[in-house]
């Protein structure tokens, strides 16, 4: 079998990683934002993984995704508590209407 | 071939996960982007990495997020639909970031490093999985890291637990 060119996967992790961008600067559900970052954790880990395969013995590049996704699980624990707290309060999820509700 | 196959699939449904206002459908489409990105791992010779992807982010964090997006929206008054903001000036600041990121990796000779180019192409060498090897090393050399991820979920577990709680009714 032959090797995946190391380029295409790093592009394929900038597409996602811009992807998850666009989501965040465009949607305005605090969900979705959440959504575009673990897109963002993704590309980030794919990166890792495909430089860690030239890496064979100490797998340096696998461990770190390891402790990313630990990472990530627990951010989105507290991140959708932190949005439950927030729909209770203002009735809410939207970014813009809380912003506003905010300064009124 | 796989590959790209998976990439595209990728690709696709994260991109559909923009543009969809649904919220549920921006789920489901971002459970194929992370299924086809653990397809990925497994070519890349990942296969613990693949199995953590599937058992952590579709088995947990997608049905966290699939929870929030039903315990945040009310379904009858159409608040599960989202609408876009920021369209112009999202897609000119991703495509920027896109288009740096692209010319840099394309310009940026990596085949020409030279710790790629003594690394081995034999990857995975006499063992048929990685997953002995990475047992040993979150036991040896990342024993102080495992140790403080195993902490920070603890943690993680009480914040979140103790932030979701009604304290008025406590």
């Amino acid at each position: 079998m032959e090797q995946i060119p190391l380029e295409h996967i790093l592009l394929l992790s900038a597409v996602l990683f811009s992807l998850g961008i666009l989501a965040i600067i465009s949607k305005r559900h605090a969900v979705v934002v959440l959504m575009g970052i673990e897109l963002i954790f993704n590309a980030a880990n794919l990166n890792l993984v495909a430089f860690s395969r030239y890496d064979p013995l100490l797998l340096q590049g696998q461990l770190f995704s390891l402790f990313v996704m630990v990472v990530a699980a627990a951010e989105a624990a507290v991140a959708l508590a932190i949005v439950l707290r927030v729909y209770q309060h203002f009735r809410t999820a939207n970014l813009n209407e809380i912003v506003s509700e905010e300064n009124r | 071939m796989l590959f790209y196959l998976f990439a595209a699939l990728a690709i696709l449904s994260a991109a559909y996960m923009i543009l969809t206002r649904n919220l549920l459908y921006a789920g489901f489409s971002l459970l194929i982007t992370l299924l086809s990105v653990a397809g990925i791992y497994v070519l890349l010779y990942a296969d613990f990495i693949a199995v953590t992807q599937l058992m952590v982010y579709v088995g947990g964090v997608l049905v966290l997020l699939l929870f929030g997006i039903m315990l945040s929206s009310r379904v009858h008054d159409k608040s599960v639909v989202s609408e876009s903001v920021n369209k112009v000036w999202g897609a000119l600041v991703a495509g920027f970031i896109l288009v740096g990121l692209s010319y840099t990796i394309l310009n940026a000779n990596i085949r020409e490093l030279s710790w790629l180019q003594t690394a081995g192409t034999d990857v995975l060498g006499q063992q048929k999985s990685t997953v002995q090897s990475i047992g040993i090393k979150l036991m040896t050399d990342f024993v102080v890291p495992f140790e403080l991820a195993s902490l920070l979920l603890l943690i993680a577990l009480i914040g979140a637990a103790y932030i979701a709680t009604d304290n008025q009714k406590v």
